[in-house]
């Protein structure tokens, strides 16, 4: 059982990594589409969610499933860690069909999407999928798990970039019953799966009192096939590291005590998660794809209203959303590195940024 | 000792009740330590305590403070009563009993959190909904706890922060708790600042 990459990387893909000698970085165009997630200089938690529409070409909202220059990158850099850690992807029983759900969904819209990298031909439920940028050439029967090397929605996922959740239906509820979990904030999926909305989310604080959990689920229950919906979240990083999991925390940890003033610019990396949310159309199911995007600060203060921006924010951000999200303990090393980059000159509203 | 009072807590941490009777043609009672005290009440609350009894199976075995009720447990005179000596040795039966209970079943599980949840997870496994268990804490508060490093589990866990029984590492407990593995989450207090662990405290007993 394996999926062999013949990765092809052509003049786009970047070859770099998010371990070891952490060669990762933005091309200044891959800063310009940074997701920057401040739409104002504060930050508070809410439901801010909104349809998951085709947004302004080139940016990170274009298309369904973003891919970027660091696509072959980031699914060797999975691969190796499912390697190490094989419960970082997991499907109780019952979510077979959601994997199927998905992997149509995502094979769909790449194909559609990205026709130079990836292809589709479907007769009846006999399916050719073509991935070219990581060499992948697989002919299978739709909905025959025997056809593939993997179940669905590992087989998918380990060609796509971002973490995926698959949440079932139950009960007035939405139950987190199957994940692939490499790219994540902190949290375990080994321990997580099997939970419900509110379970899952137990640890956030605030944002239960705010009824944003309530809201936020009321929501998505009402969540309709062919109306995705999408939102932002963020933390912080230190190193480009994607694989932050509880798991190897003892590893990582460390890593937050290596911050100086002369490398906080490269070493510390703003994190943001794209999570857009759609409803499967024969399970039911909800997908939920978590697309982290890391950004040095350095790379970020190249755009002025941005650097102005994250300052405020963080300079003034909850003591208790610092403390959550793991980085109180820089918060004020953060703060005065990104001080220089603040004239205190007002910023525009919403997140673009602005060539001054 | 009566029913315990746990501080207000994240949305993930279980809360419990106290046992009713409910109509139901079999009725299985898990228990430990003080959950016979539970069991008793219980009991005096049946509208047919005669007729609950002889369709009663009783899973009993001395909490993990030693307090053993199993005299107690046995006067009860049910259909089936049982002594195990651990939790361990409680499950496969456990786990038989469960696979062939019948529609109409009640199950009242009873005593220390790291029983209830091995229990309800033996009980989730046939498919029932957890709602459908009534679970009321007894006793100790001793908690079982998983690495979320190595995945070991430490049973019986009173201090906080405690060394994990399998890899060593030094681990604070969350109230973060999975039923699906049936325990409350650890975490490596030292992994920012290695060989920096605050003094223990006894939180639980």
């Amino acid at each position: 059982m394996s999926l062999d990459f013949k990765p092809d990387l052509g003049d786009f893909f970047k070859e770099e990594t998010f371990r070891d000698d952490f060669t990762f970085k933005n091309s200044p165009a891959s800063i310009a589409r940074f997701p920057f997630p401040f739409d104002r200089d504060e930050y508070m938690y809410s439901v801010n969610m909104e349809p998951h529409v085709s947004g302004r070409p080139g940016s990170v909202f274009e298309k369904t499933f973003d891919v970027d220059e660091h696509y072959v990158s980031e699914m060797i850099d999975r691969a190796k860690v499912l390697a190490e850690d094989p419960l970082r992807c997991q499907s109780l029983p019952h979510m077979t069909l959601a994997g199927w759900d998905l992997l149509e969904l995502i094979m769909d819209s790449t194909a559609r999407d990205y026709p130079q990298w990836f292809s589709l031909h479907k007769n009846a439920n006999q399916w050719h999928w073509i991935n070219r940028p990581l060499g992948i050439d697989q002919k299978f029967t739709f909905l025959d798990g025997s056809t593939l090397p993997y179940g669905p929605m590992e087989y998918i996922t380990r060609q796509m970039q971002g973490d995926f959740s698959l949440q079932d239906e139950r009960d007035g509820n939405l139950w987190m019953d199957a994940g692939m979990i490499t790219t994540q904030a902190d949290w375990s999926l080994d321990f997580d799966v099997g939970m419900n909305f509110m379970e899952w989310h137990a640890p956030v604080p605030l944002a239960h009192e705010k009824q944003v959990f309530d809201r936020a689920l009321k929501f998505l229950l009402k969540l309709q096939n062919g109306s995705p919906v999408r939102r932002f979240n963020w933390t912080m990083t230190v190193n480009p590291l994607l694989d932050t999991a509880p798991e190897t925390y003892p590893k990582w940890g460390p890593t937050k005590a290596s911050l100086t003033p002369e490398n906080l610019g490269s070493k510390q990396h703003l994190r943001v998660e794209l999570q857009a949310l759609f409803r499967l159309p024969r399970s039911n199911a909800i997908a939920f794809s978590i697309r982290a995007y890391l950004g040095k600060f350095e790379e970020l203060v190249t755009m002025p209203k941005w650097g102005r921006r994250l300052h405020r924010v963080l300079r003034d951000i909850h003591p208790e959303i610092a403390a959550y999200k793991g980085f109180a303990r820089n918060q004020p090393a953060m703060v005065e590195w990104l001080a220089k980059y603040d004239d205190g000159k007002p910023t525009s509203a919403g997140w673009w940024p602005e060539p001054e | 000792m009566s029913k315990t009072i746990f501080p207000q807590s994240i949305k993930s941490r279980p809360v419990y009740a106290t046992l009713e009777p409910r109509p139901g043609k079999a009725h299985l009672v898990i228990a430990d330590g003080e959950g016979a005290d539970a069991l008793g009440d219980l009991l005096d609350k049946a509208p047919d305590r005669a007729g609950m009894l002889g369709a009663m199976h009783i899973l009993y075995t001395p909490g993990p403070n030693g307090t053993d009720l199993w005299a107690k447990v046995q006067g009860f005179g049910a259909a089936q009563t049982y002594r195990a000596p651990t939790i361990p040795a409680m499950l496969p039966r456990l786990s038989k009993v469960v696979s062939e209970a019948h529609m109409g079943t009640q199950f009242y599980v009873t005593g220390t959190e790291g029983l209830m949840g091995q229990a309800e997870r033996e009980i989730m496994m046939t498919g029932l909904p957890f709602g459908a268990i009534q679970k009321e804490h007894r006793g100790s508060t001793l908690r079982r706890v998983q690495c979320v490093h190595c995945k070991g589990i430490t049973e019986n866990v009173a201090l906080d922060p405690f060394a994990c029984s399998h890899c060593g590492l030094h681990l604070f407990v969350r109230d973060h708790y999975s039923r699906r593995i049936a325990a409350f989450q650890g975490v490596n207090i030292d992994a920012e600042d290695p060989g920096l662990v605050p003094a223990a405290v006894e939180r639980f007993k």
